[in-house]
């Protein structure tokens, strides 16, 4: 288990790392998903012990990474953004030099090393230079250190960076067969590649903690907004009357009109599309459209991304389920669907 | 340890540069036992290597520029720092592997005593001795080098610094004897000493509170000697930089004969302190 609590990484006045805390629990893949410049590589460098936070500590396992860190670092391999290689050794020299570096006992290094280059498909590399390899054979060499000695958990910053698509999905079987008994926290700015094998994601934007949740649970906050957008034939009057005699409708916002239609935008409490198409069909006005309009995982996360703090602020707040107090008339969700 | 020490002791010699290295001492040492010990019939093979020796101006750097610069710029020092090992053993594993390269020509060296005494008298304690003290003298440049390459990521930069850095050991007493000798002046620049040592330490600590403290404490002992006898300043930073002259020392191993042991303590204790500085800008690197 890692435990970081309210860890802070500043360089000068600017702050990689803000008040970050969460906890990997054994047995999880865990993602780290933020654009790039979010803090991802900071946080992974600061849990292996690479660099030191400004605050805050991070225990692996019970032990302090600054005040236990060998005890804490052997608990952790660690695959950093770019593989750290030297081009003058050979696959086989390289790992054996890693396995010596993390102390694993002699009888056993060979075993081990075989292990990890079977799992990472290095067989025929084996004796062939690293300054020779291609770009998907480093990343593999990368992986083969990291998982050297099987440490509890394997830290890997994005793994499949510069790969091919068939190199992906090879690394990505990888990763699932490590956590099948590691803990396995990964980090990338793709949001399909979390999706697709993490447990466990969280998403931080410069530096803070958006969202930590699992997929499935963060696609359920965000679909429990209840968001419906309708189109009616008739003035913006005439449908405002029969809205008025809905319930439960929370709010209310005129989108757009044009030849004789209204779009509206509403937030409910709870599922009222009948209710909305009753009564639209009492008072004789035709519905045209009527739909649940709820930002999908993707939406939300380009919005993170996006370098305005309001509207990032705005998409963190759907992620974490909390309503949106007041809807601005252009919905940026809406305009994208 | 013993991981780094084996991996930089290969990655000299797949690199030429253990090689090199080798030649070069070899040549330039050669070419003085040639000339010396040869030719003119010396007994002492200590006077060529005290020949030689201010070639290690030109070769430790070209030794030590890669150590710690080579690691930051591949970014492999990621794999070193987050490995279960401390920072004081990286260091001291590089450290002995550049050793290492340094003795390897050594040990071949160690037959030409072996030679000059068959073809007649020979003085191999004294020559012996002077060659631990060469390789003694080598650990400081080498821990030296070490500490400068730890201070870049570019190699060229670290190998022109270190050759300066090396140049200004290999001047020292002469500039040491350009420095004021008056009283006043040696207050003057045992001020500036004072300031600048201050300085290092704030950019090594950036910790205010401490540099600021010492400057004041230093700066009340030196006002505080001043006015209780001001004579005790005439010379005083002459002679106290003269102290930390490191050629004398091998000079009287080379050219007196003498087992200098305050030399050795001095090699030994420099190169302790120099390879710690080194473990310092590393592990501040972490927290800045």
């Amino acid at each position: 288990m890692i435990e970081v609590r309210n860890l802070v990484k500043r360089y000068g006045r600017r702050c990689a790392v803000d008040h970050l805390s969460f906890t990997v629990e054994d047995g999880q893949i865990f993602g780290f998903l933020g654009p790039n410049g979010a803090g991802k590589s900071t946080t992974m460098n600061i849990m292996t012990g690479y660099l030191a936070p400004t605050d805050g500590e991070v225990l692996v396992d019970g032990h302090s990474i600054l005040e236990e860190p060998e005890e804490a670092k052997r608990r952790i391999g660690y695959l950093p953004e770019q593989p750290p290689l030297y081009p003058d050794m050979t696959v086989r020299e390289y790992l054996s030099f890693a396995a010596e570096l993390k102390g694993i006992a002699k009888k056993d290094r060979k075993e081990q090393l075989a292990k990890a280059i079977t799992l990472t498909h290095l067989e025929d590399a084996e004796h062939r230079l690293i300054r020779n390899l291609s770009k998907g054979y480093r990343q593999r060499v990368g992986l083969a250190q990291a998982i050297l000695g099987f440490p509890k958990v394997i830290i890997l910053d994005e793994p499949t960076v510069g790969l091919d698509p068939r190199q992906v999905v090879e690394i990505r079987d990888v990763i699932r067969q490590l956590a099948e008994d590691h803990t396995v926290i990964i980090s990338s700015h793709i949001l399909s590649e979390i999706r697709a094998i993490c447990d466990q994601v969280l998403i931080i934007r410069k530096g803070k903690l958006v969202a930590c949740d699992t997929p499935d649970r963060l696609e359920e906050i965000l679909s429990a907004d209840n968001a419906i957008e309708l189109v009616a034939k008739g003035g913006q009057e005439a449908v405002e009357a029969v809205l008025q005699s809905v319930p439960g409708i929370t709010q209310q916002t005129v989108t757009a009109q044009a030849g004789g239609t209204t779009r509206i935008t509403l937030r409910t409490e709870t599922d009222s599309r009948e209710m909305l198409f009753l009564s639209f069909a009492a008072a004789g006005l035709p519905l045209l459209e009527l739909r649940t309009k709820n930002a999908s995982l993707e939406e939300v996360f380009l919005d993170l991304t996006a370098e305005d703090d309001n509207l990032a602020a705005k998409a963190a707040r759907l992620l974490t389920g909390q309503a949106v107090a007041t809807d601005d008339s252009t919905d940026e969700g809406g305009e994208r669907a | 340890m013993s991981a780094i020490y084996k991996r930089e002791l290969r990655a000299y010699y797949h690199s030429m540069i253990g090689w090199v290295f080798t030649a070069a001492m070899l040549i330039l040492v050669g070419i003085y036992f040639m000339a010396f010990n040869m030719y003119q019939g010396y007994v002492y093979f200590s006077y060529a290597l005290s020949s030689a020796s201010n070639m290690l101006m030109l070769l430790v750097p070209v030794l030590t520029m890669r150590s710690m610069s080579e690691e930051r710029a591949s970014r492999t020092d990621q794999l070193l720092l987050t490995a279960p090992v401390s920072v004081g053993s990286i260091v001291l594993g590089k450290f002995l592997a550049t050793l290492t390269v340094f003795a390897v020509p050594m040990i071949l060296l160690c037959i030409c005593p072996l030679i000059i005494r068959s073809n007649g008298s020979a003085a191999l304690l004294a020559d012996y001795c002077t060659m631990l003290a060469f390789l003694l003298l080598g650990g400081v440049l080498i821990a030296l080098g070490m500490l400068i390459s730890s201070l870049t990521e570019s190699q060229l930069i670290a190998a022109v610094a270190t050759f300066a850095a090396l140049l200004v050991v290999f001047l020292w007493d002469g500039l040491v004897s350009f420095l004021p000798d008056s009283a006043s002046g040696s207050l003057m620049s045992m001020t500036v000493l004072l300031g600048l040592v201050c300085l290092g330490l704030q950019a090594l600590s950036n910790n205010w509170k401490i540099s600021c403290g010492i400057a004041a404490a230093g700066g009340a002992a030196l006002a505080g000697v001043w006015f209780y006898d001001s004579t005790l300043f005439e010379n005083l930073l002459p002679n106290t930089l003269a102290k930390f002259s490191l050629l004398p020392h091998f000079q009287a191993f080379a050219s007196d004969h003498v087992f200098d042991l305050s030399g050795v303590i001095l090699y030994i204790s420099l190169t302790a302190l120099l390879l710690f500085l080194s473990v310092q800008v590393i592990q501040k690197r972490r927290w800045s």
